[in-house]
């Protein structure tokens, strides 16, 4: 019975592995993801043990604000300088230094641009001298206060040599230095994890990086011979007193690397995600595949029971049959996600600007998981069929039992229910009564749905298909292709489901974010009273700012009627962690930004006053009048006094400060600004002259309103095409499902289409009936999967009302773009199967058995 | 009518009042009308009847592949009638073989392996010496190896025949088994199903409607309208073609 099984699935090869190929990518993403995050998980272990490898022990301060690594980035409280001295004394310590080391020192390349990082930090440091594992490799050391260095890597990405001058952003706006050297690090390695690096003299270094003198990020120390880190660590900490984190130099490249990987986590699962799509996909296709398989077989497995086999040896080799298929897919896919992963570790570490690779990982959860997603799937798409194959009669092998229409009635009442199983999580999902598991309630949700809409499939078949088909009804091979695409309908049904759930996640994620799109652009549109707008897009997790003199003479211009510069930080506010603003002028709140008072007033702010949205006040139980304590990124916690409350909007931020606390904020200059010009003053005479004021804030540009606006709504597109095309892999999983069901049909139809070649349909003409099969069924799938993900995103959208989408807006075009996209995948899908049907030789499919 | 055992042995298959029905209301046929007989063991026995006569019908519900209305069906010691479908997988596995029409051979085995299917099916080793002579009376021993697109049509059926043999089954059930073959691997084919009678004593019944095919029985029983009507001891093509004419003309006229 094995060898049997074995011998039939090497027989079927071909059409089994065209079935596994949409196990293979679904598998190949699981593994492609964990060998991905170990690679660099690795890398980032190795780069910080290196980094930390001349720290024994560190003292730093708590942070003020501890964010987490979504949060944004978190602002080290600064050590004082004193304290230096206290840890030179503790016995054992050696080497002790003041170190200044803080993310935020952006350098003018020789282009006028400044050189962004897209994830590893851009520090500011203080010169330590040349160690072990830091070398001069040009020039000197800074001596002088406009005197900078800085590592190979930035210099080669900034263009710029030993002698030039050249601008560095930090806290403070743009100053000039003089490069003297460059330095690089042991291993000819340029950068340390990608990071770019400017070192000043210390003092400079404290005043631009740290925001004050006589401070420093963190004291470094190395542990005396005859003492262990560890021993030293804790003789420090009992010299420091609490209120500091001493830590060995172990632990510091633990923690880091720990944050890092956080990050990634967030990788693993998107990469997860678009393998759960792919394996949903993949397991209509093998569903098909073995469905059909079993059709064609049914004299065969028939025999097997005629001869003494048991339905459940009939299973099991059907079952057998998918286990080999799912091993095989499995271990293509297994090598193909080491490929992908090891292909993504690469660019990821170019991306990162030189990330050394600590070589390529398989981790157990890679291999275990590839081959448990690529049998489990394989398996239970098959078993359906095989329960089918079971149901077979040993009488089948007799005579040729007309397989009966089975009626629809069961797989249409199913398909209802769970439809409506889907709807209800949805539902749940979408209005918030899930609890805690609103995301997992909402995934189950869309999942049920596609099901049910698949189950409903053949039912809606028959009046669809044939209307679709009505269009191709003109000439014979085209009514014999419609008619050929509906006499199966659960065949159909399955092939264009594949298709469907590919376009409705398409369908569906477009749907939101042009809703999202359309509703800001519409909100800021009515409300933003603000004729030109200051601001840069961010390449990295830090927001570009500017210089806020610029602020003050840009409203000096003729014309310029107000002008308001934004700042913002993460900030403990009561305790929670909010998002803050300072406006440089709160009189915009209302003038340009069309806040209404709810409350008190906002159209002025004391130092010691503060503004909040009125979702904020509601939410905190807090009216004017409350006293808040508020904690900034820098600086020592302040208490504030609520002076007004204003309605919230999506435009509004939740809480407003003085302009005078942005001193505090990790990015002490404004992210943006507003420029409101008096009636009649145009647009066109004002710009340039603002475009001439940013000439020293390089990360900024001015823009009209309408650019602005373009500009932020805009951010969206990058996040909806990187998830179009990912999803389109589900699509082109669904086009293999056609060709192979197509390919199937024919092979099936032999004896028939060789039958229509005899009495006198030509080879052009079979090839057109087998392409109008296959177009109607595409253009079926596609028709499905728009409707449902306009349903899908439509009710998204209708639940994110309250958070401001408030607009529906509908992809016509793309909508259109999909059914005609359709059209060619069913041209293209049919092109094999109809070369195949043309090649039938007329005379052996007639004496075919 | 009822067929009974000419002879005092013990019966191989047995029918009782077998009745037949498909379908119901206007679309009601009744295939099989209170059919009894017998089939000894050790013997070959054929069923004849024009189309539409119920001999396959009836020949299905003895092996257990289709379901009686009414009636009892045995094989052996076993009553058929009302087995479930793990019973009559085992009934097809120890006591039924099947040699078909269209030979039903797998096209990706070697014939070897098609001849061991059903024993390796049941998980049972074949005993070498009843495989040996096996092969040896069906003379295929070349051919073992070949797969069945490279074998003749007669040799096909000799290796279907095979399979059947193999297992040693209480009774061979073969449906039209030179229906497919030319006149002389028919007659091959049927040489060897007598002898595989008269040498190793195994039970055959086979359905036909050729009468030079029916000759090769011992024993030949007659159905017409889903009765029995006639039987012939010891034929020969004429005696069954003569019994043939008559039971055509009544049929006909009745219709």
């Amino acid at each position: 019975m094995l060898r049997a099984t074995l011998k039939s699935l090497l027989a079927r090869k071909l059409r089994l592995l065209l079935s596994g190929l949409a196990v293979v990518l679904g598998v190949m993403f699981v593994s492609g993801a964990f060998v991905l995050t170990d690679t660099l998980g690795r890398s980032f272990d190795a780069v910080f043990a290196d980094a930390y490898a001349e720290v024994d022990v560190n003292v730093a301060a708590k942070p003020k604000v501890e964010l987490s690594e979504t949060e944004g980035e978190q602002v080290a409280a600064p050590v004082p300088a004193s304290l230096v001295e206290r840890v030179k004394a503790v016995p054992g310590a050696a080497d002790v230094q003041g170190v200044v080391a803080a993310d935020g020192a952006r350098l003018i390349g020789a282009n006028g641009k400044v050189v962004t990082s897209f994830g590893p930090p851009q520090l500011g440091e203080n010169w330590l001298g040349e160690s072990d594992l830091v070398k001069l490799r040009e020039g000197r050391e800074p001596r002088a206060d406009d005197e900078i260095v800085v590592n190979a890597a930035l210099a080669k990405a900034a263009n710029v040599k030993v002698g030039d001058r050249v601008g560095v952003l930090t806290l403070a706006p743009k100053k000039e230095f003089t490069l003297v050297g460059v330095f690089g690090y042991s291993g000819g390695r340029d950068s340390v994890g990608g990071a770019n690096e400017v070192a000043f003299t210390t003092g400079v270094a404290q005043q631009l990086m740290l925001g004050k003198p006589d401070v420093f990020s963190n004291i470094s120390a190395r542990a005396a011979d005859g003492t262990t880190p560890e021993a030293l660590r804790d003789e420090v900490s009992r010299a420091v007193g609490g209120g500091y984190d001493v830590k060995t130099g172990e632990q510091l490249a633990d923690d880091a690397s720990a944050g890092l990987k956080e990050g990634l986590s967030f990788f693993n699962k998107i990469l997860l995600g678009f393998a759960a799509v792919a394996l949903l996909v993949g397991t209509f296709l093998i569903l098909n595949t073995f469905s059909i398989i079993v059709a064609q077989r049914t004299r065969e497995l028939a025999l097997m029971r005629a001869i003494g086999a048991s339905g459940r040896q009939v299973i099991g080799s059907v079952v057998l049959e998918a286990v080999a298929v799912g091993l095989i897919a499995s271990v293509l896919g297994l090598a193909a996600g080491i490929g992908v992963g090891a292909l993504l570790a690469y660019l990821f570490g170019k991306l990162a600007g030189g990330l050394s690779l600590a070589g390529l990982g398989v981790p157990p959860a890679a291999v275990i998981g590839a081959f448990a997603v690529g049998l489990v799937i394989t398996v239970v798409a098959a078993l359906l069929p095989a329960l089918r194959a079971a149901r077979i009669p040993p009488i089948a092998a007799m005579q040729d039992v007309a397989t009966p229409d089975r009626p629809l009635t069961k797989v249409t009442v199913g398909g209802a229910v769970v439809t409506t199983i889907g709807a209800v999580l949805l539902f749940l999902g979408l209005s918030g009564n899930a609890g805690g598991n609103t995301l997992a309630t909402i995934l189950g949700g869309v999942l049920f749905a596609f099901i049910g809409v698949a189950l409903l499939t053949p039912v809606i078949s028959r009046p669809v298909v044939a209307l679709l088909g009505a269009i191709f009804s003109w000439s014979v091979p085209g009514k014999l292709g419609r008619l050929n695409s509906g006499r199966n309908p659960r065949r159909t049904a399955i092939t264009a489901a594949a298709l469907m759930v590919g376009i409705a996640l398409v369908t569906g994620v477009t749907v939101i974010l042009d809703s999202a799109k359309g509703s800001i652009s519409a909100l800021a549109e009515d409300t933003i009273k603000a004729e030109l707008v200051i601001s840069g897009s961010a390449s990295g997790p830090r927001p570009p700012s500017f210089d806020p003199a610029v602020l003050d003479k840009t409203a000096a211009i003729p014309g310029v009627q107000l002008v308001d510069g934004e700042y913002g930080d993460m900030a403990t506010v009561g305790g929670e962690r909010t998002w803050v603003a300072a406006s440089s002028n709160v009189a915009a709140l209302e003038r340009i930004f069309g806040a209404k008072a709810t409350a008190g007033d906002i159209s002025r702010l004391a130092p010691d006053q503060m503004l909040l949205s009125s979702d904020t006040a509601k939410a905190r139980n807090l009216s004017v009048g409350s006293t808040v304590p508020v904690q900034l990124s820098r600086g020592e916690a302040r208490t504030y006094t609520v002076s007004g409350i204003y309605e919230s909007s999506q435009l509004t931020n939740p809480v407003v400060l003085p302009p005078q606390a942005a001193a505090d904020f990790a990015i002490p200059q404004p992210i943006q600004g507003f420029v409101q010009l008096a009636p009649g003053t145009s647009v066109g005479a004002v710009q340039p002259q603002v475009e001439r004021l940013l000439a020293d804030s390089p990360e900024v540009s001015v823009a009209d309103r309408a650019a602005f606006i373009k500009q932020q709504t805009s951010q969206l597109d990058t996040p909806l095409r990187m998830i179009q095309i990912l999803l389109a892999l589900a699509i082109v999983i669904a086009v293999l499902g056609i060709i192979n069901t197509l390919a199937l049909s024919v092979l099936e139809r032999t004896r028939e289409l060789g039958l229509l070649r005899a009495i006198g349909l030509r080879r052009a003409q079979t090839m057109r009936m087998i392409t109008v099969e296959a177009v109607v069924i595409s253009i079926f799938g596609a028709l499905l999967g728009v409707v449902v993900g306009t349903g899908l995103g439509a009710a998204v959208v209708r639940a994110l009302k309250d958070e401001g989408i408030t607009d529906l807006v509908l992809p016509w075009g793309q909508m259109v773009t999909f059914l005609v996209l359709a059209a060619i995948i069913g041209v293209v899908a049919a092109v094999l199967p109809a070369i195949r049907a043309a090649r039938i030789n007329v005379l052996g499919a007639i004496a075919h058995d | 009518m009822t067929a009974t055992v000419g002879r005092q042995a013990q019966a191989a298959a047995r029918a009782n009042d077998v009745w037949k029905v498909y379908g119901s209301g206007e679309a009601q046929v009744i295939a099989l009308r209170g059919v009894s007989a017998e089939f000894e063991r050790g013997r070959f026995t054929a069923i004849m009847g024009p189309s539409g006569s119920g001999k396959s019908t009836l020949m299905h519900c003895l092996a257990g592949l289709d379901s009686v209305t009414r009636g009892t069906v045995m094989i052996g010691d076993t009553t058929v009638t009302g087995l479930n479908d793990s019973g009559l997988t085992k009934l097809r596995r120890d006591k039924v073989g099947f040699i078909f029409q269209q030979f039903n051979l797998l096209p990706t085995l070697t014939a070897q392996e098609n001849i061991l299917l059903p024993l390796s099916i049941a998980g049972r080793k074949a005993d070498p010496a009843w495989y040996d002579t096996v092969i040896d009376t069906v003379g295929l021993r070349e051919r073992l190896g070949h797969r069945p697109a490279q074998l003749s049509g007669g040799q096909q059926q000799r290796v279907a025949c095979a399979r059947a043999l193999v297992a040693r089954p209480e009774v061979i059930f073969a449906d039209e088994p030179t229906g497919n073959l030319d006149s002389r691997s028919g007659a091959e084919v049927l040489n060897f199903l007598r002898n595989s009678v008269r040498e190793h004593g195994q039970t055959i019944v086979m359905v036909t409607h050729d009468p030079t095919a029916a000759a090769y029985a011992d024993r030949v029983v007659f159905l017409a309208d889903g009765q029995i009507v006639s039987e012939l001891i010891e034929p020969t093509a004429d005696t069954v073609l003569d019994t043939m004419k008559k039971l055509d003309a009544p049929v006909e006229v009745g219709n």
